[in-house]
């Protein structure tokens, strides 16, 4: 049976039935409890689950962020709440120094199962320090694993599968997709780590997007498919692992590619996939694989400037079309 | 020494003699590897602080865990650890703690409770308020001791977790090696006011105990863990102590930041294994000569241990992506990269 929940629910589920799942789990963060979060994405879960395992903690990412390192390292299952994306660089040393690394020095000895739930998302007028999307930042860590559901679907399936992996999974949720809703199995199910999803087939193009950019990227399909050009859209759910072979062998067949990611374009999660594609795909590119990031620009608060910032399913159709028609010119 | 004698038998005020000879034994041959230059990269001597880490982890079993600093040998051998798999651990070797991924910074020795050294000042203390929760809600009654100097008193972190670790009672010892330097820097010019005060500010109760003095070491650790045990932690030691050597076995030339005065009167006024060893024949626990013997015998250990290490096999290529990913066997196949 399928009904339709929003990705709020869909979070929330799964976090539910792993806690009642597996004792060792517990939610740690800020607002968790009573208030559920500010979203309310947790909402419910302290009635079911008492304080013991969904734990307020004061405002100290570092310190809860350390903390849930090391109860990981010693048998327990933490999901910490970072209430914003944001907040990463307060975390950084634990996450990336600490949690990250613990397996590989101690030569395979120690554990770190946790998942870090965070968000990301420009355009709700929050301004530089709650829009970011940092998920560039993290996978380029090793030892670290990165979700990006784009859908309550894959917000459910995946978050499963990163309470039961034995690794620091980051998950990023986009903060304008709490309340879309999906159609979502009432029955368990998991989402495998390292595979895409080929959300439309399509000849001419491939769009891989990430997150709310595979909306983005189902609009643009829709609009290029009235004009002629049929674009694939490629989720890879997450970017590690990567699901290279699905997004190769799409473009083996499409010769052109657009990579759509809501982080900064420089140095970015776009980078990283149209390099993997220009060094396992270039002979069968038909035209530079184009990436399409945030703007290089800290997030304005103005909407007539933040929205100027975020890739949109016009700009994809835009370029979508320039490539597929020959028409991409360089400077000379 | 201060402990009252039939509190402990023989036997374990032997154990803790051996501990801190073996750990001083450690030391002075990972700094001979240094000076021979067999030994890769540097390494922080604990020389001089052992009545710390012995005297903590004689108070403890090895279900209860402990985190270490860059100056964790110490920590690691008070706690159980092997010679072999640790001078291994030094020289980058297959048969390392850690297969040679860490090194001297980095040894864990998850069998006997120890959850790591840690490179980064002050790291490891949400580790151990961590595992301190992981006791507490999984209902397990292991105690978590918290080693880190006095210079990483001056790390947010630190006061982050006691918070954290006093609202929520958790079975956690912070101690604090004060060896009055943190790198080339007294401590007085760092630390503002008094270090047991800011635990004391979080309702913790805090203890400043004489470092030098094993017995006094264990017998306050060993309350203290009760107590832990009991519901009543967290905890917080100031433990004063002095490292003889330099920050690192490089730091050579120290008179810039403090005086060979200072360190001949530590040496020989305050020598932990020393006054112990004269206490142990005071009290007609040991002769002298039987003391020899130990002394002997443990210094043929840590050099058979040298000699094991530096014939033992580097780990093969093919294990540089190994232990990326827990469950992993090859992380660059699996991140499917072109590499
Ligand atoms: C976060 C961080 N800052 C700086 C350093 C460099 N560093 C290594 S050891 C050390 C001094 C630490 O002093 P203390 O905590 O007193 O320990 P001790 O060396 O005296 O045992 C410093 C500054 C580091 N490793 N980590
Ligand atoms: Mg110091």
């Amino acid at each position: 049976m399928t009904r339709e929940i929003t990705l709020s629910k869909a979070v929330n589920e799964a976090i539910a039935e792993e806690m009642r799942r597996d004792p060792t789990v517990f939610l740690i963060g800020e607002d968790v409890a009573e208030a559920g979060t500010p979203f309310k994405v947790l909402s419910g879960l302290v009635e079911e689950f008492g304080t013991d395992r969904v734990i307020d903690t004061p405002i100290s990412e570092p310190g809860f962020m350390g903390i849930a390192v090391g109860a990981a390292m010693t048998g327990s299952r933490p999901i910490v709440d970072l209430m914003f994306g944001d907040f990463l660089y307060l975390v950084m040393d634990q996450l990336c120094n600490q949690a990250a690394k613990t397996h590989y020095m101690s030569g395979g000895k120690l554990k770190v199962p946790l998942v870090l739930r965070t968000n990301m998302g420009a355009t709700r007028r929050s301004a530089a320090q709650h829009s970011q999307s940092l998920q560039a930042i993290v996978a380029h860590i090793p030892g670290l694993k990165v979700a990006m559901p784009s859908s309550a679907y894959e917000a459910k399936g995946l978050m499963k599968t990163a309470i039961r992996d034995d690794n620091p999974v980051v998950i990023f949720e986009d903060k304008l997709m709490y309340q879309d809703k999906a159609p979502v199995p009432e029955e368990e199910y998991l989402i495998p780590f390292g595979e895409a999803k080929i959300k439309r087939d399509g000849r001419d193009i491939t769009l891989v997007a990430t997150s709310s950019m595979v909306q983005v990227a189902e609009e643009a399909a829709t609009t290029l498919a009235a004009e002629g050009i049929s674009a694939e859209v490629i989720d890879p759910r997450t970017i590690v692992p990567l699901d290279e072979q699905t997004i190769i062998n799409s473009v083996r067949k499409t010769s052109r590619a657009i990579v759509i990611d809501e982080g900064h374009q420089s140095y970015g999660v776009t980078a990283e996939i149209a390099a993997r594609i220009n060094e396992k795909a270039f002979y069968h590119l038909d035209a530079p694989v184009i990436r399409m990031g945030a703007m290089d620009v800290p997030v304005p608060f103005s909407p007539a400037l933040e929205d100027l910032t975020v890739p949109t399913a016009e700009g994809v159709v835009e370029n979508a079309r320039k490539i597929c028609r020959g028409e991409l010119v360089h400077a000379a | 020494m201060s402990a009252a004698k039939n509190k402990h038998n023989t036997e374990d005020y032997l154990r803790m003699y051996k501990q801190m000879v073996r750990i001083r034994a450690f030391e002075d041959n990972a700094n001979q590897l240094y000076l021979s230059a067999k030994m890769p990269g540097l390494t922080h001597m604990y020389s001089g602080q052992e009545a710390v880490a012995v005297g903590i982890c004689e108070a403890l079993t090895d279900e209860d865990r402990i985190t270490s600093t860059h100056r964790g040998h110490g920590h690691c051998v008070a706690k159980g650890a092997d010679f072999k798999a640790m001078f291994c651990e030094l020289l980058g070797k297959a048969e390392g703690y850690c297969r040679g991924k860490g090194g001297s910074m980095h040894i864990a020795d998850q069998s006997h409770g120890n959850l790591g050294a840690n490179a980064i000042v002050g790291g490891s203390m949400g580790i151990a308020t961590g595992a301190a929760l992981s006791a507490k809600r999984l209902g397990k009654d292991f105690v978590t001791v918290c080693f880190f100097g006095d210079g990483a008193t001056a790390q947010g972190l630190w006061y982050e977790v006691m918070n954290m670790a006093a609202l929520w009672k958790l079975p956690v010892i912070y101690a604090c090696e004060n060896n009055g330097y943190s790198e080339y820097t007294k401590t007085e010019e760092i630390a503002a006011g008094s270090l047991t005060a800011r635990a004391e500010a979080f309702g913790i109760e805090a203890f400043d105990v004489d470092g030098q003095d094993v017995l006094a070491v264990n017998e306050l650790t060993r309350q203290l863990t009760e107590r832990c045990r009991n519901g009543e932690g967290p905890f917080f030691i100031e433990l004063d102590t002095y490292r003889y050597h330099g920050h690192h076995v490089g730091d050579i030339n120290r008179d810039y930041y403090r005086s060979k005065g200072e360190e001949a009167e530590w040496k020989t006024v305050r020598d932990p294994i020393t006054n112990f060893g004269k206490w142990l024949i005071d009290q007609k626990i040991m002769t002298a000569d039987e003391l020899v013997v130990i002394d002997n015998e443990i210094s043929a250990d840590a050099q058979a241990a040298v000699e094991y290490a530096l014939k033992a096999r580097y780990p093969d290529g093919s294990e540089v992506d190994m232990h990326v990913f827990a469950g992993v066997d090859h992380a660059l196949e699996y991140l499917g990269g072109a590499r």
